[in-house]
């Protein structure tokens, strides 16, 4: 192309850009502005001022302690905590039992393939919700009631309230664990200790086992990935199956699982927001009950949103990191 | 002009034809719903009594009832109703979106539903209170008793907030479990995860008797720990269907008063002497034309749903599912707190 | 391990071939035996298949499949009127009949496009009635299997074109285009579903001048198709990437202009290129599907709950109807799945 019409089309093309900018800009700003227009002329109150009011709701369950006086911002981190200590042994859970059975998968014997393959077929291809649902109806009738509960252990309960533990608990006014508390036997059932809640119990499980199914076809795929050069190198250097996998076939492997597994954790992380169809207190059911109790949807939903790309971030930077690590060196 | 800038102008062009949509408040509901030919009447997935569809799909209950009169009223059918369900956290913003007409889903009047979510509450159709079920087998004969229990709800309701404040003034320990919807939550009850179960006593009833494995097993506490008047809404800035919404109600209820019901309106109406009764039949002053209607406004609709005894009766009374006593329910003359200013 | 001999010939060595092996296979055989003999049991002969829910209660340890023969109706087509449920499944069974179709590579025709167009005509006008003698039944109204289906099948009929520009925008020369493509995609997949669900329905009705209501489908529609928009984008820019530079190079000194080069050259290839992770995406959308219920639309799943939750009598055996949707679910993806890996191998193996 001459000098003149590639300049001249360089000039377009920015000028372009910059009215695209302006346009997107401009079309945001009067997105909020015809909102926040509509909400006013119809009496809503709009505005993120209610975070600092008293909640008037409660949670019943997550290790921060939230009652009906403290303000709607406790209640979301109240929430956040609760997504996290669901999410965080899903994850674990998933990942060591999907990697199992995608081993199982690839195993030298039939049945065992084949019971692993049923597995990923059959919870890969059925909504997360509907097994939600579904494990949420056998726990609530499946477990004992709680004015019997099942004594497993001494001071380990099993009853429709949940699974009481002993737990380490402060003294008067201390913070640092003084006793154990023991869960008792009461009149409505037990008390005292910590309990994992059957939503807890629900949600945690259900997330695993799906997840697990994905995990399973992620590391499935990353073995079939290691050439068979190495694999064959391998059983000449006379290494047993098992070893062959932990020296030669899973470090080669991670490089192709690790990004797969970093949008399947993502993907858990996100999947979680489905506790509130169960019953588990966590951000969106937290989220849910204000938007009930005050109107402010679109507060509550960018709260929610600003979260979940938050989380969304965190996990993707510490899974690039550790795929950095397991890179070829000089490939990426 | 070169391919690659269409898209850029498509897009800076339709910009600026959503800006030139200038935000308009919204229309008349009157208009909307005699040029729509219903009224959009928003109600719940289905509490016994109140608003609940058979397997056919047909509605029946309280709320349904009145929104059958005032679309007699207003449309001259009381079949011009179309009912929206909706859950409890759709409720407020359907009405806001105007979506529906009128929320007629036992919700309770309070200051901060009036002030802060710009609607208006017409006529309290029934007086409610917040009660708890437990099972007779925990031999608990008051919510005071509740210490370390676990007691059910649905989140998002006024029946949470109360919850927290009672037991919170008692300075008595309790654990609450909450659920998404209604039926979630009395579920977990009657599955044993929870020993009480707390939403308007109204429910309560219901629930015992349609929902129970064994109605027999369980037991209402004495305790009301709330008042909880319920009452439809409507949106904010639309004063005359305010008015209509809140005199439909209020002609049933001076129906009551004045002995009109479904089976002697026509009668009355060719043979009332009583002004009072004339009015409400139309064949007095034309108090329709002064809400935007025609003179037989409350005629018809204490044609289509009886007065507001026969819709308590016959939904909520002691011959329907719920088997609950007039109470305060009554009128103001016989003992209970169902007033209305007077329909004249 | 891929060297492993395969058929019922090489099963024996592994189920016999060690002591460990044989203790494996004893074990898992009498897990299976034990498992299956309890689920036969409660499934098959202790159950009661008519649908009579006195039966049902006596019975303790037996699955009541009465409550599928009483309630399939309301389970599969959620609030439609009763009377005029045929005309959702024939809806159900003309998209399904379309979908089949397109599966054949042979059917990739330029007739086609206008066959989908039609197909879901027909399906808009069944549903939604109001023509031809139909009763208009509101999209309220709808609910079970065809919105499911229909939920699918539109949202990602939307979504791809979107999809399409967000890909070639997010790879294009103009920085200002990649940074909003990168920027949408990034923050759509970072949300869950349900949080883009909530902001379609309660937000949307906000910005139309006020008198509009844009109906609820639409809303969740809109909502579905912005999600799986940019899922796919990403999947469509793994196949762009694929693509061997040569393939654009050479087009380019053949003459041809920019744009035909990636609409003729360059998508053809990338799209055959990524297959099983669309095909994937797509299982995936019909099982997001199930979490519209949360914003007040009955489909599958929240039908279920509308036609057992509001009736006592067959309240208590909701597993069974869990079992039957997850049933119905499992039929459509486990169809596509294998699909899936069917076209794959038709592709790999036909010439490009």
């Amino acid at each position: 192309m001459s000098g003149g019409a590639s300049r001249r089309g360089a000039w377009l093309a920015w000028v372009v850009q910059a009215l695209l900018v302006l346009a997107v800009v401009a079309g945001a700003f009067w997105v909020v502005h015809h909102a926040l227009e509509v909400l006013r002329a119809r009496g809503v109150r709009s505005g993120f001022d209610f975070l600092a009011e008293p909640a008037g709701f409660s949670i019943s369950e997550g290790w921060l302690d939230f009652d009906a006086s403290q303000p709607f911002w406790r209640a979301f981190v109240a929430g956040l905590i609760n997504t996290v200590r669901a999410s965080v042994p899903a994850a674990i859970f998933s990942v060591v039992l999907g990697t199992l059975i995608g081993i199982g998968r690839l195993a030298p014997h039939v049945l065992l393939r084949g019971i692993c393959t049923a597995y990923v077929e059959l919870l890969r291809n059925v909504p997360l919700l509907v097994q939600l649902l579904m494990l949420a109806f056998a726990m609530a009738n499946l477990l004992p009631d709680p004015t019997e509960p099942l004594r497993l252990l001494p001071g380990v309960w099993l009853s429709k309230g949940g699974l009481s533990v002993p737990w380490p608990a402060s003294g008067e006014g201390g913070w640092w664990p003084t006793h154990f508390e023991w869960p008792e036997k009461g009149d409505f059932g037990v008390s005292g200790g910590a309990a994992l809640s059957p939503e807890y119990v629900t949600i945690v499980a259900g997330l695993s086992f799906y997840s697990a199914a994905f995990v399973a076809e992620i590391v499935r795929a990353g073995i079939l990935s290691v050439s068979q050069g190495q694999v064959l190198a391998g059983q000449a250097l006379g290494l047993t199956s098992v070893q062959q996998l932990r020296i030669v076939i899973l470090p080669q492997a991670l490089r192709v699982i690790v990004p797969s597994l970093t949008n399947q954790l993502l993907s858990l992380t996100k999947n979680s927001s489905l506790a509130v169809a169960v019953g588990y207190p966590e951000l969106v059911s937290v989220a849910n009950t204000t938007i009930g109790s005050n109107g402010r949807a679109f507060e509550c939903i960018a709260i929610i949103m600003a979260v979940y790309l938050l989380l969304s971030l965190v996990i993707s930077f510490g899974m690039n990191r550790y795929n950095a690590r397991v890179a070829l060196r000089g490939w990426r | 002009m070169k391919s690659r800038f269409r898209p850029a102008l498509a897009a800076a062009a339709s910009v600026v034809a959503l800006a030139a949509a200038a935000p308009a408040f919204a229309g008349k509901t009157l208009d909307a719903v005699k040029q729509r030919g219903t009224v959009k009447c928003g109600v719940t997935n289905g509490v016994a009594g109140f608003s609940a569809p058979d397997t056919q799909g047909n509605w029946s209950g309280l709320d349904v009832d009145t929104c059958r009169a005032i679309a007699a009223a207003v449309l001259g059918d009381p079949k011009k109703v179309d009912f929206v369900p909706l859950n409890s956290q759709q409720r407020f913003s359907a009405l806001q979106a105007g979506e529906i007409d009128i929320l007629a889903r036992n919700t309770t009047w309070t200051l901060t539903r009036d002030a802060s979510l710009g609607f208006n509450f017409t006529t309290i159709t029934y007086y409610d209170g917040q009660g708890f079920l437990v099972p007779k087998k925990l031999k608990v004969t008051s919510a005071k008793q509740l210490k370390n229990a676990t007691i059910c709800t649905q989140s998002g309701t006024t029946n949470e907030k109360n919850v927290s404040d009672y037991f919170r003034a008692q300075n008595i320990p309790v654990k609450t479990v909450v659920f998404e919807s209604f039926e979630a939550s009395f579920k977990a009850f009657f599955s044993g995860r929870c020993q009480a179960f707390t939403t308007d006593a109204s429910a309560l009833a219901g629930l015992r008797n349609k929902e129970a494995p064994n109605p027999d097993d369980y037991v209402i506490l004495p305790e009301l720990i709330s008042k909880e008047p319920l009452a439809p809404l409507v949106r904010r800035g639309d004063d005359e269907w305010f008015a209509i919404a809140k005199w439909v109600p209020n002609a049933l209820i001076e129906a009551e008063e004045f002995g009109v019901t479904q089976a002697n309106a026509d009668d009355l109406k060719a043979n009332s002497k009583d002004p009072g009764q004339q009015r409400l039949v139309g064949t007095g002053e034309d108090l329709g034309k002064l809400l935007g209607l025609d003179k037989d406004w409350s005629f018809r609709a204490i044609k289509a749903v009886g007065n507001y005894g026969e819709m308590f009766e016959r939904n909520v009374g002691p011959k329907s599912v719920l088997k609950l006593p007039r109470g305060s329910n009554n009128l103001w003359n016989k003992g209970g707190l169902i007033y209305a200013p007077p329909v004249r | 391990m891929r060297n492993v001999a395969q058929g019922p010939i090489a099963w024996r060595s592994e189920l016999w071939g060690s002591p460990l092996r044989a203790l494996a296979t004893v074990v898992l055989i009498a897990l299976l035996a034990w498992g299956g003999f309890h689920v036969i049991e409660w499934g098959v002969v202790h159950a009661v298949f008519r649908a009579d829910a006195e039966a049902c209660r006596a019975v303790q340890h037996g699955a009541c499949w009465g409550v599928v023969a009483e309630k399939w109706r309301p389970m599969l087509f959620g609030r439609f009127p009763y009377e005029e449920q045929w005309r959702p499944a024939i809806a159900v069974v003309v998209l399904s009949a379309v979908t089949v179709l397109s599966a054949w590579p042979r059917s990739w025709r330029w007739w086609l496009l206008p066959l989908w167009a039609v197909a879901l005509l027909l399906f808009v006008l069944l549903m939604r009635g109001g023509a031809l003698g139909l009763h208009a039944v509101p999209t309220s109204r709808w609910g079970g299997l065809p919105l499911t289906i229909g939920l699918a099948v539109v949202g990602l009929a939307l979504a791809f074109p979107l999809a399409l520009l967000l890909a070639l925008g997010r790879r294009s020369g103009w920085p200002v285009v990649r940074t909003l493509s990168a920027s949408y995609i990034e923050l759509v997949r970072g949300v869950p579903l349900i949080s883009v669900l909530f902001m379609a329905s309660f937000l949307l009705p906000l910005l139309w001048p006020a008198g509009w209501q844009p109906d609820v489908l639409v809303r969740v529609l809109a909502g579905l198709a912005l999600f799986v928009a940019a899922y796919l984008a990403e999947i469509i820019r793994g196949g762009l990437q694929a693509v061997p530079r040569g393939q654009t190079e050479v087009a380019m000194a053949l003459g041809f202009g920019r744009w035909p080069v990636q609409r003729d050259i360059v998508l053809p290839q990338a799209l055959r290129l990524v297959v099983p992770a669309l095909t994937n995406n797509v299982v995936g959308t019909l099982k997001d599907t199930s979490l519209v219920t949360v914003v007040g639309l009955f489909e599958l799943t929240g039908a279920l709950g509308l036609a057992l939750g509001g009736d006592p009598t067959w309240r208590p055996f909701y597993l069974e109807g869990y079992l039957f949707i997850a049933a119905v679910y499992w039929v459509l993806c486990f169809g596509l799945s294998r699909y899936s890996v069917w076209l794959e191998r038709r592709l790999a193996s036909a010439p490009t």
